[in-house]
């Protein structure tokens, strides 16, 4: 009695529980006797429910009772009907029903059929589509007749999730499915290697002192420094694990490959990270050399996700090493740098022809991928045209923000084929756009599209040699030393495009509104940054 | 603005404490731990914890555990992961946390399902007659650490219903007390990732739908294991951001109404990913200030409403997560005011 009022009361299912098993260990316990005293507490339960079908307690008591094995199955699934029909939220019943489904062994096929037809129902049941993710992914994943491949599949579920869409497009329910829709359209199941320093061909120069004239070689591949060492840096389109001296192997006549150490770039203390460094010792002397780095011929890498490393890929730069000038008098210990304007001279066209190949070094062509993806392509160029169609009958969020992560996508796929990033001036008026319709959320929009607007700068060379500059110091009139990329007065909120800064030993983000520096670990050639005039909160991107 | 209305507020807690013999109170009674925990953190986040009498306050907490070493609900009620957290939040607000015998709380059992079916009948026989049988002295005790089960979930009580509010309790318990290398934290933050879902959200149990007050525990025992890399900040925050409604209110799913508990599960979650940034700060503390009762004290769910200590902590909590003027801080992952935690960590 005390339950069926307040079903919340814990010890009462417990002392009720304590009492069933007293019962079912009696010496004269029959099957009967045993189905008569679960029915019992399957008829507490349900009157339980009918007072507070949230109840914790209730729900694990029946779950109990079912445990034993000696109750109905099949009276379960009707009585969830019951409750799901009249709270279709209600994810105690989910869970309820993804327990008993187990049970009974359903296929997966029949409740993707039922939710479904909950869908049908009403559109409007996050529920529901959750639970659809969840099974499309079991059976994706058991590669599951039927389920082999998702170029069939998914346009199925891109035309069933329009309707909750474009019914509705303020209701949520079906947002969060698309996305995933989108993503399982987009991600290559095994990792990639998207860019590195140095880059594939490229011609390294080491030189020590600042002031050596460097412009024969490109800002990309020069850098300037005396520490002995320089870094070797892999950046992957995913996190992964297990990158180590027997996963990548790395051959120069001036260092042994078993003596790299190979470290994960991230914020914390994970053994997992997109980006991964190495640093090469070098012989001070006079030095030009080959260094070969192959990336995965040994298994060993895989992805969080679980996936391995199949492409195994192959770096070869070549290294010239300047070695420290003799009369050091004139070199001091300790300069300052100053960020003023004075200082900066654009930097000027010279050697066109470097340039442009050491630009194209920098980003890692995976040939393989592209005769797969037409599937992809064709996918993601139908939804752009769905959601054209949706934002020229209704103005609304979500028609936006999917565009805009559509036209995203898409370049992302087919740059650095491309060779440029078509959509990027519609991304960007799209989250100014909603940065206007949807101001709650203002900060967000901002952050996507401070991301979108360094990808355009660094997407080619012209424009990013608009943004580098030589940095000249007032003592000396000596020109050389490392470009300082310039990002200042941007209105950037966000740092991204890392895999293409990877070369950046000077960077100026002076004048904007970055309130943290996530991501700026990976780069490790920095030596001189300016964050002047921003909203910093935090500063511990800069720990590794 | 409406402003908050403090006074009002500590007088209406203080009198919910009193207060035992109401319908309300009868029907809470099995989780009158819970909201010793909410009212007495709210003043303390007020500023006025002094308004109570510490020694009452602890010596029924006392009461309230059991040979096993967990804490019940309130007395004669059965022991609960649930209620042994609040009652050691509580006693870490007092500075009391040495009334614990630690080891009690938190060492390994040896056990198997016999001893606990042993034990099963113990506490029938505590309930009806109070004997000690000598052979129970020599029994390991039911405790957090016995708790967790092979796949590294923990179970709520040896009824064995699992769910990831039980993980972060275990971890927060154990790791206020100092003893958390006494689960295997590889196991249950596993546990804990098995239940991430697509929408970069977490449920109760793998396959379990997103669900804001899920979404806390698991991410903030992922913060007090040093495991945040393993969330996707930015999926997560996306979905997290989105429970922020045209009200300021936020909600703890899609389409569900919003509710002032929510600015506590959510905003905690967010701020523990560094994505706090991307809800409007200003409108959710209007949103809050307008569920209060400015005339009775307290806080409800949502404006109109009635009042109870639940929100009416979850409010205040919230509001000094958004840095409202005149509360003390308080910590979004151990859910204790921040000079709680680091009285814990760094004093002695």
């Amino acid at each position: 009695k005390l339950l069926e009022i307040n079903p919340e009361s814990y010890t009462a299912w417990n002392y009720r529980k304590l009492a069933v098993e007293h019962y079912l260990n009696l010496p004269d316990c029959n099957p009967d006797s045993i189905k008569s005293v679960l029915d019992d507490e399957l008829r507490v339960v349900e009157n339980a429910l009918r007072q507070n079908f949230k109840s914790y307690g209730a729900w694990h008591h029946r779950k109990w009772v079912l445990s034993k094995g000696n109750s109905s199955i099949d009276n379960e699934l009707r009585l969830l009907d019951k409750f799901q029909k009249a709270d279709s939220r209600n994810f105690h019943a989910w869970n309820y029903r993804r327990f008993i489904a187990e049970s009974m062994k359903r296929s997966k096929q029949d409740e993707l059929k039922y939710t479904e037809d909950m869908i049908y129902t009403n559109f409007s049941n996050y529920s529901a589509w959750h639970n659809r993710s969840v099974l499309l992914s079991a059976l994706f994943e058991k590669k599951a007749e039927g389920f082999l491949s998702k170029e069939k599949v998914l346009p199925e579920e891109y035309e069933f999730i329009h309707q909750a869409i474009f019914t509705d497009p303020d209701d949520q329910s079906g947002w969060f499915y698309h996305l995933w829709l989108l993503d399982q359209t987009v991600t290559t199941d095994s990792p990639l290697l998207a860019s590195s320093w140095p880059g594939h061909g490229s011609d390294v120069l080491l030189v020590g002192d600042r002031r050596y004239n460097g412009s024969a070689f490109s800002p990309f591949s020069a850098l300037h420094s005396d520490s002995g060492s320089f870094p070797i840096v892999l950046y992957f389109n995913q996190p992964v694990g297990g990158v180590n001296s027997s996963t990548v192997t790395v051959e120069c006549g001036f260092n042994k490959n078993e003596d790299l150490l190979w470290k994960p770039l991230s914020a914390s203390n994970s053994q997992t990270a997109r980006v991964w460094v190495a640093h090469l010792k070098v012989p001070s002397s006079d030095l030009h050399s080959t260094v070969e780095v192959s990336v995965g011929h040994t298994k060993g890498i895989i992805s969080t996700r679980g996936f391995e490393y199949s492409h195994p890929s192959m770096l070869s730069f070549k290294v010239h090493v300047q070695p420290m000038e003799r009369d050091s008098s004139q070199v001091s210990v300790a300069e300052s740098i100053s960020l003023r304007e004075e200082n900066f001279k654009v930097y000027g066209k010279q050697s066109e022809e470097s340039i442009i190949d050491s630009f194209d070094q920098l980003i890692i062509k995976n040939g393989h991928e592209t005769t797969a993806s037409n599937w992809r392509f064709e996918a993601l160029a139908k939804e752009i045209e769905c959601f054209r169609e949706l934002l020229s009958l209704v103005d609304c969020k979500i028609g936006k923000l999917t565009l805009a992560r559509l036209l995203k996508a898409y370049d992302a796929m087919s740059y650095p084929f491309a060779n440029k990033l078509v959509h990027s001036e519609e991304v960007l008026e799209l989250y100014s756009d909603l940065m206007k319709l949807d101001p709650t959320h203002y900060q967000f929009y901002k952050d996507e599209r401070s991301i979108v607007l360094l990808q355009k700068v660094t997407s080619s060379k012209e424009s990013l040699l608009q943004h580098c500059f030589q940095y000249r110091d007032s003592v000396s009139s000596a020109i050389g030393g490392p470009i300082c990329l310039r990002l200042n007065n941007l209105s950037l909120s966000r740092m991204g495009a890392f895999e293409k800064l990877l070369w950046v030993q000077m960077l100026d983000l002076s004048h904007n509104e970055l309130q943290s520096i996530e991501g700026l670990e990976v780069m490790q050639l920095l030596s001189c940054l300016s964050l002047r005039n921003n909203k910093l909160r935090s500063l511990t991107a800069l720990e590794p | 603005m409406a402003e908050l209305a403090v006074d009002k507020h500590v007088k209406y807690i203080l009198a919910v404490e009193k207060n035992k013999d109401s319908f309300e109170s009868v029907v809470m009674d099995h989780l009158r731990m819970n909201g010793a925990y909410w009212g007495l953190t709210a003043l303390d986040l007020l500023g006025k914890l002094d308004s109570v009498n510490v020694d009452e306050v602890i010596s029924w907490i006392l009461k309230c555990q059991h040979e096993s070493g967990g804490f019940s609900g309130n007395i004669g009620h059965d022991p609960h992961i649930l209620y042994t957290l609040s009652a050691v939040q509580v006693l870490a607000l007092f500075n009391r946390l040495d009334v614990l015998d630690i080891d009690k709380v938190a060492t390994c059992i040896l056990s198997c399902v016999l001893l606990m079916k042993l034990f099963a009948h113990r506490w029938l026989y505590e309930s009806i007659v109070s004997s000690c049988t000598s052979c129970f002295a020599q029994v390991s005790k039911l405790d957090i650490t016995g708790l967790q089960n092979e796949d590294g979930s923990f179970s709520g009580d040896m009824w064995g219903e699992v769910d990831t509010r039980f993980s972060y309790i275990a971890i927060c318990c154990l790791s206020i007390l100092c003893c958390l290398d006494k689960i295997n934290v590889e196991k249950a933050v596993s546990y804990i990732l098995s239940c991430k879902n697509l929408d970069g959200g977490f449920g109760c149990t793998p396959g379990g739908e997103s669900h804001a007050g899920q979404i806390f525990c698991c991410v903030g025992a992922l913060a007090l294991t040093g495991s945040l890399h393993y969330v996707d900040k930015d999926l997560l925050g996306w979905w997290l951001c989105e429970r922020q409604v045209k009200s300021g209110g936020l909600n703890g799913r899609p389409e569900k109404l919003p509710d002032v508990c929510y600015s506590w599960w959510v905003l905690s979650s967010l701020i523990m990913i560094d994505r706090v940034h991307w809800i409007d700060k200003e409108k959710l503390v209007k949103f809050i200030l307008d569920c209060q009762d400015v005339e009775n004290g307290g806080i409800s769910d949502r404006p109109d409403d009635a009042v109870d200590v639940y929100h009416t902590y979850f409010g205040v909590a919230g509001l000094s997560l958004l840095n409202y003027p005149g509360l003390k801080a308080i910590d979004p992952a151990y859910a204790l005011p921040v000079d709680v935690v680091n009285r814990i960590f760094f004093s002695g």
